[in-house]
């Protein structure tokens, strides 16, 4: 039940924040009922076991028998936190625009984040393909409508763009999802949806390619990998401040998940095939995104690029399929999550102080507005991977699974990563330091009460996650295991294939060994 | 010659109570009009309204009854109840449409109700026809009601052009399916199905006269679903005609076409499928892409629609490429009965924008909707996203159920090809909806709240959107029993009491 109130609170808050007609009662109904599922989905991090690597507080029901499709939601240790990034982000989105930044039509604006949340939530939660395609398609509608209602210039451009690539992506994944299906009839003995049913199908290795190629194509259009990314930059730059803060923080992610959760646990085989693929496009990513980053002269497509580079590392991470590599992965999504939903955040404050995004615009700011600058700062080192901060600890972690894994593949990376820090600290050397160059910025004011409340938890999280991430680390552990045994059976398999019986399992037991050995030794 | 007997009473009757409620409400109808100015036709509309209530409740009462009727020529059976409920269904919708914009434009009211009665006969009557002399029946009162109404507006001359176009092209198929008749009986030397249907268990064999008049009758029933190549009428005879009545073909007249092209092609003659597959695949891409393709481009949103039309029509093709199968025939009916209940609901929209003597049905008309009549934009936008297929809606339903119906039957690129055709279509639906909530302008619209009846219609189309998306376990129930009906699966006794 604690799920399934979790999922349609948002959407009951929605319907009811339409009926309101005072615009302050809007605001703050709207963001009550984004409180909910908040204190909701903490509730469930502290009731988690972290012992257990299977799914929790599930709830099944039937929904339309004739197809095997069924109402079966579940959280394990991964998607636990993504729940937790969602509501976080959903909430603050909500109280920073309240504030000023959406001024037209603030109904519609909160009814569509609600709608939005709710479509999230249950993308993460849904162990049933069906289930799962129905909410994945419908966090798109909401997404639509925020970019294209309360977005900048270009933004009906950008919403096509949007609307047109994630839909070819998720159209392909609807045919996998139901050939796979039909694969169960036959393999499993009955018509299912259901992801558990799902895992034991049978298939060809022909048919295990292209049904992978289907979900992966749709995942990657989210994440969004290389040479798919093309969506990105115009969606984030014209979205409003609240839309950019969820679709770089929590929807890129939805991608991301599809690789741990259906992708690879459903066609372990052809993603062992395929890791030199992806860790490829991965590092092109990696290197791409921050090279175009560098260049930009808006701070919010600088930010939007930045996007594609770390979930370049996000992807890097899943492939090393090592329990570092994919718990990595996991923490640095989240990772990006916060930091940059914070600073579209802080580039949403400027720009409405400023109403330019041009970095050209700015120069001095520190000491106009010091308190901004000294979160920006804070926000800028977290997402460069400073010690001490969220986003060592998950870029640490992926380095060392990819190592182990595929060592010229971490060469570039770390490329990548100092590329990362130069652009950011660049920018930020731009924006904040220097002389006051332009008169109008000697008089903007620092941030008000509510926009540091907007930034407060996000930065305490940042400390917090970057100091102590034992207790993230050790509920996603037992679920990475999880998927990881899948792959290592698929991976042991092959190995077996290519060399004679006789040597494969020395060799198979030796690759895994030091694996097993460092996850045991980390933790 | 004995005396009265209550066993000479035919009881053959029955079955067509429904058919005949429909019959006797146009003649009542044509009469009453007489005596009624135009500006009070609404009456008349309620009494429509009643009559075709009577009928649903009569067909309601042949609900798994499964019989036929007049030796034959009749089959009452789910099939026969689940389309005809659904063409009183869209005939109602169509009606309630109507009643302020008749009134509006100082249409004839008695003919124009009556027509769409006897419409509604025809299409009704295909719906039920087991035999070939009596879909052609059914057929042409159908159509020739709808020439008429097509070219109901009689001062304007796109209204003239759509009437003359679809009578002339509408002439034309005809000819076609009759010729086909005609070759088949030849060939068979029966036109009831039944029949034909148990003659052609050993295969096709050599008959080219038998493959000739099925050729003939596949271009017949093009015509009427408006599948590519034979679509040219479509664009043309949807935006000259009153907008109630575009809806009353977009939906009614394709679900009778769809009604009795199935049972021909599908229920009855599915064992000889493998014959035209291939032409069948053809047709579907064809239909789907040619559709698509050109809605892309175009303003009027009546034609858009006309388009997407054409474009739907293309997805039901697919399911029938998927053969003869219980599966495909289920996934059939429930696309039809969710695309019928979507593009009700958005020609409802069209119409409540129109006010009089200005049209604005141009896409450009709808910039700004949202602002002023939120109600409207939103009900219209539902309706779009069921259209592309977004989930939770009916269209999305729908799509899955046909896709996993042709995945079943091995169509695999076939999907893929109807799946990139729902990208594109993406992008015009999604046009009309940037239109609405994105960009500014806009025309006033006269209050809903004086309009109860065009209120009922979208609420109605809006309501069957959701429901069909959310729960549609029991109406795929109804979809798949009642093409198992069709097939013959269900016991089918004759209540015929003749000696």
């Amino acid at each position: 039940m604690p799920l399934t109130l979790l999922v349609f609170v948002p959407l009951l808050g929605a319907a009811a924040v339409l009926l309101q007609t005072d615009e302050r009662t809007i605001w703050s109904s709207a963001f009550i009922f984004s409180l909910i599922p908040l204190a909701l989905s903490f509730y469930l991090f502290v009731d988690f076991d972290p012992h257990q690597g299977g799914y929790q507080f599930v709830e099944q029901y039937q929904w339309i028998p004739q197809f095997g499709i069924s109402y079966h939601l579940g959280m394990d240790g991964i998607s636990l936190f993504l729940v937790l990034l969602t509501t976080i982000l959903i909430t603050l989105s909500l109280l920073y625009s309240g504030g000023g930044d959406i001024e037209m039509r603030p109904r519609e604006f909160c009814f569509l984040m609600l709608f939005l949340e709710s479509g999230l939530l249950g993308t993460f939660l849904a162990l049933d393909l069906f289930l799962f395609y129905v909410f994945w398609e419908a966090m798109l509608v909401p997404m639509y409508f925020l970019i294209g209602i309360w977005g900048h210039g270009r933004r009906i451009y950008a919403t096509f763009k949007f609307v047109l690539f994630t839909m070819l992506g998720s159209l392909l994944m609807l045919v996998a999802i139901i050939y796979l299906a039909r694969a169960a009839r036959t393999s499993v003995g009955y018509l299912t949806f259901d992801l558990a049913d799902l895992y034991r199908v049978t298939l060809s290795p022909t048919e295990a390619r292209w049904l992978f190629a289907g979900f992966a194509i749709a995942f990657a259009v989210k994440v969004p990998l290389w040479p798919v990314h093309t969506w990105l930059p115009d969606a984030h730059t014209e979205a409003p401040t609240a839309g950019s803060v969820i679709l770089a923080g929590v929807m890129l992610k939805a991608g991301a998940y599809g690789f741990i959760r259906f992708a690879i646990p459903l066609f372990p085989s052809v993603a062992v095939e395929a890791i030199p693929l992806f860790m490829a496009l991965a590092v092109v990513g990696i290197i791409y995104g921050a090279l175009l980053a560098m260049v930009q002269p808006d701070l919010k497509r600088l930010v939007a690029y930045s996007s594609v580079s770390h979930l370049g590392f996000v992807i890097l991470g899943i492939f090393a399929f090592d329990p570092q590599g994919v718990e990595g992965a996991v923490y640095q999504m989240l990772n990006h999550g916060l930091s940059t939903g914070a600073l579209f955040l802080l580039v949403g404050m400027l720009y409405l102080r400023r109403h330019t995004r041009e970095i050209a615009e700015f120069g001095g700011l520190w000491s106009s507005v010091p308190i901004c600058a000294g979160i920006f700062m804070v926000v800028m080192l977290s997402s460069i991977g400073l010690p001490g901060l969220n986003g060592f600890v998950g870029e640490f972690l992926i380095l060392l699974g990819a190592y182990l894994s595929l060592k010229i593949a971490v060469y570039f990376a770390v490329a990548g990563l100092i590329l990362g820090a130069l652009y950011m600290m660049w920018a930020y050397e731009r924006v904040m330091w220097g002389p006051l160059t332009k008169a109008v910025n000697i008089t903007i004011a620092d941030l008000s009460g509510r926009e540091i409340a907007v930034m407060a938890p996000l930065l305490a999280l940042m400390f917090f996650m970057g100091l102590y991430p034992r207790p993230l680390l050790n509920r996603m552990q037992p679920s990475v295991e999880a998927l990881l045994a899948r792959v290592h059976t698929a991976q042991a398999q092959i190995q077996r294939k290519r060399t004679p019986a006789s040597s494969s399992f020395g060799k198979s037991a030796s690759i895994a060994s030091p694996l097993l050995a460092s996850s045991g030794k980390s933790k | 010659m004995t005396a009265f007997n209550l066993s000479t009473i035919d009881f053959s009757w029955l079955p067509i109570l429904p058919l005949i409620a429909v019959a006797i409400g146009a003649m009542v109808v044509m009469l009453v009009g007489v005596r009624l100015e135009d500006e009070d036709s609404a009456s008349l509309g309620f009494l429509v309204l009643v009559t075709l209530l009577a009928a649903f409740i009569f067909t309601m009462f042949e609900l798994g009854q499964n019989t036929l009727a007049f030796h034959g020529s009749l089959a009452i059976d789910d099939y026969a109840v689940f389309f005809a409920s659904l063409i009183i269904i869209a005939t109602a919708l169509t009606v309630a449409m109507s009643l302020e914009y008749a009134a509006d434009a100082g249409l004839a009211g008695a003919e124009y109700y009556a027509l769409v009665l006897f419409a509604a006969l025809g299409m009704m009557l295909m719906a039920a026809a087991d035999d070939l002399i009596v879909i052609f029946l059914g057929l042409e009162t159908m159509s020739i009601a709808v020439y008429a109404l097509a070219g109901f507006l009689r001062r304007d001359p796109k209204s003239n052009e759509a009437a003359i176009k679809y009578f002339l092209l509408g002439a034309f198929s005809t000819g076609f399916l009759l010729y086909g008749i005609a070759l088949i009986y030849g060939a068979t030397g029966t036109i009831r199905l039944e029949p034909i249907r148990a003659s052609l268990t050993g295969g096709i064999g050599a008959n080219p006269l038998l493959l000739l008049g099925l050729g003939m009758m596949l271009i017949g029933f093009g015509f009427k679903v408006a599948a590519v190549p034979f679509h040219m009428w479509t664009p043309d005879a949807y935006e000259g005609a009153p907008t109630p009545i575009t809806a009353f073909m977009a939906v009614g007249v394709k679900l009778a076409a769809f009604a009795g092209f199935l049972r021909i092609f599908m229920a009855n003659l599915g064992v000889i499928s493998t014959e035209w597959t291939a032409v069948l695949w053809m047709l579907a891409v064809l239909t789907m892409t040619v559709g698509n393709i050109i809605a892309l481009v175009q303003t009027n949103i009546k034609r858009m629609l006309a388009y997407s039309a054409i474009a739907h029509a293309g997805y039901v093709i697919v399911g029938m490429a998927a053969g003869g199968g219980h599966d495909a025939g289920g996934a059939i009916l429930y696309y039809l009965l969710a695309y019928a209940f979507t593009n009700l609901g958005a020609f409802a929209v069209v119409v409540a924008l129109e006010r009089g003597a200005e049209a604005h049905d141009e896409i450009s008309d709808y910039r700004g909707l949202a602002r002023e009549h939120p109600g409207l934009a939103a009900a219209m936008a539902l309706c779009l996203l069921s259209l592309t297929g977004v989930p939770p809606l009916a269209g999305f339903v729908a799509k899955f159920y046909i896709f996993a119906a042709a995945l079943n039957a091995g169509l695999v690129w076939l999907v893929i090809i109807a799946v990139l055709n729902s990208v594109v279509s993406a992008y015009y639906y999604v046009g009309v909806i940037v239109a609405m909530y994105m960009q500014e302008g806009g025309v006033t619209v006269e209050r809903m709240s004086r309009r109860p009846g065009l209120l009922i219609s979208i609420g109605v189309g809006v309501a069957g959107v959701i429901a069909l998306g959310i729960y549609p376990q029991p109406y795929m129930g109804a979809a798949v029993n009642a093409f198992a009906s069709a097939l013959g699966r269900q016991p089918i006794h004759t209540v015929s009491m003749l000696p």
